[in-house]
């Protein structure tokens, strides 16, 4: 589904991805660890060319995303779910007009059908009430509810999480960790969760990989690398469990 | 030693500003490239652009209003004595009206509305680039340039035009008032005086140059505001930036029309 060979990007003399290569099988979730900077949101933009990498190659769904023309590019895009770290919901549009956006632009539907998709997305997020609120008028995880809900509206083959849970509280990014996981196995999605928060992977991961210096240290189930004996690893992750006992007290 | 150093930091922060400045100029000439390439191309955003329009026109509408009421009023009162000391008082109407539709009204009005919506464009589509909103358009497949800014530029190379109309005619009545406290004068003379010394050669370069001006507007702000960065701090120089570029382009852009107009229509009185 996924193939990402030999990445890299560096901003002037900031090295940010070092060669990075992975796969990600169909309906497989993947999770990418690192710390703050270490590159992750980097790699999720070069994926779908919001940031064009300096060299390696990137392979969705077979195409070379890298050297596919704009037409072809937002194509495939149609396929791509991402919810962005800060939800990105459109402030001067209502929730009904966000989920509607993306559909009214790329697909052929009439209005009932439109009605059914966005019904079926609040629903899926618990949020049906809040159709027609501004996201002026949302808390931080129903924003993050929303956003999650406009980017399955088109009922994506691949979803791209950036940090799904950052910001939330440990309660409802639990809730959010689970809602992904629901929709995941509801739609058959494939997807790639970009995050520093364990609980959160713990739930979604069948795979991860940890990003360090632009580099992938470490790939394999969550269990192990949370019992890694690598120093990097068992620092790693001895800190996340010290954040998030922290966060829960 | 000292003035060693300080030469050479006034040496790097010239070059630096030197470097931005053309950057920028590069900037608005490859997003002008891509304006003119893209708005020829389907999808028409035809409902945003009247949107936009409309949203423009409304909310620039009272500011230009009374600043063109008041320019026109005051440009009057200013000539009155003037003119009196060289025994023409009976150009008054003339005078003022010819100002107004050649430079007062157009310049006038075009660098309010750059005040008002270069900033207020800037500040719109900065913090949505800040807030990912212009990155989530376009993972969605959705083109933001054609979306956000071709209907933007289009909106306010339109609408300015018609504000420009409207500010001349307030100011005309602006000066009326003026003339009618210092001279004994009917509404009517007073306009048939004003057409009589206006003519198309005045009025139509005038409220044409504003097609440029309106352009320009649009341009600054939407280039400032799809390329802002650096967070909330980006957006805030995003929106004052925007305002300082567009009106000083409005007036270098004056300069050059007018020089212009001149030498291809000399015979305009």
């Amino acid at each position: 589904m996924v193939e990402i060979k030999d990445l890299h990007k560096s901003f002037n003399s900031n090295v940010v991805l070092d060669g990075v290569s992975f796969n990600v099988t169909e309906a497989e979730n993947m999770v990418v660890f690192g710390r703050s900077g270490t590159g992750k949101s980097v790699l999720l933009k070069c994926m779908i060319r919001l940031m064009d990498p300096d060299a390696g190659d990137v392979f969705i769904q077979g195409k070379d995303v890298l050297k596919l023309e704009l037409k072809e590019l937002n194509e495939l895009r149609k396929n791509i779910g991402f919810l962005f770290q800060g939800s990105a919901l459109y402030d001067s549009m209502s929730v009904r007009e966000n989920l509607e956006f993306p559909l009214i632009r790329n697909f052929d539907l009439d209005q009932k059908e439109i009605d059914e998709r966005i019904h079926f997305v609040l629903e899926a997020v618990s949020l049906l009430e809040a159709i027609n609120k501004m996201p002026s008028e949302l808390s931080g995880g129903m924003r993050k509810r929303i956003g999650l809900a406009r980017s399955i509206i088109t009922k994506p083959k691949l979803m791209l999480y950036d940090e799904p849970t950052t910001g939330l509280d440990p309660i409802t990014s639990k809730e959010i960790s689970v809602l992904i996981t629901e929709l995941q196995h509801a739609l058959k999605m494939t997807s790639i969760v970009v995050t520093h928060d364990l609980l959160c992977a713990k739930i979604i991961a069948d795979r991860a990989i940890v990003l360090n210096e632009g580099k992938i240290v470490k790939e394999g189930s969550i269990n192990d690398l949370t019992t890694s004996e690598d120093p990097l690893l068992k620092n790693f992750f001895s800190d996340e469990i010290i954040e998030h006992k922290g966060s829960m007290k | 030693m000292n003035n060693t150093s300080t030469t050479g930091k006034l040496f790097d922060t010239t070059e630096k500003r030197l470097t931005e400045f053309f950057n920028m100029l590069g900037g608005l000439t490859s997003f002008s490239v891509r304006f003119i390439k893209e708005v020829f191309l389907p999808p028409y955003e035809v409902e945003q652009i009247r949107k936009h329009m409309i949203e423009l026109g409304m909310k620039t509408l009272p500011i230009v209003g009374v600043t063109g009421f008041i320019i026109g009023l005051v440009m009057a009162m200013q000539l009155s004595p003037v003119l009196k000391r060289f025994g023409a008082e009976a150009f008054l109407p003339g005078s003022v009206g010819i100002s107004i539709v050649r430079e007062l009204g157009p310049v006038i009005c075009a660098l309010i509305f750059a005040g008002r919506v270069s900033s207020g464009i800037g500040a719109e589509l900065g913090s949505m680039r800040v807030t990912e909103q212009i990155d989530a358009m376009e993972v969605s497949g959705v083109n933001p340039f054609r979306y956000l800014v071709v209907t933007r530029i289009f909106a306010t190379t339109f609408i300015l035009p018609i504000l420009t109309v409207y500010v001349i005619f307030i100011s005309l009545i602006g000066a009326y008032i003026a003339v009618v406290l210092v001279q004994n004068m009917t509404w009517a003379y007073y306009l048939d005086r004003v057409i009589f010394s206006v003519e198309f050669g005045d009025a139509i370069p005038g409220v044409a140059k504003t097609f440029v001006f309106g352009y320009i507007v649009g341009l600054v702000g939407a280039y400032k505001g799809y390329t802002a960065e650096n967070g909330t701090e980006g957006v805030g120089k995003a929106s004052t930036s925007a305002v300082v570029v567009s009106s000083l382009l409005i007036l270098i852009f004056d300069m050059v029309l007018v020089k212009l107009t001149l030498w291809i229509w000399p015979t305009v009185k």
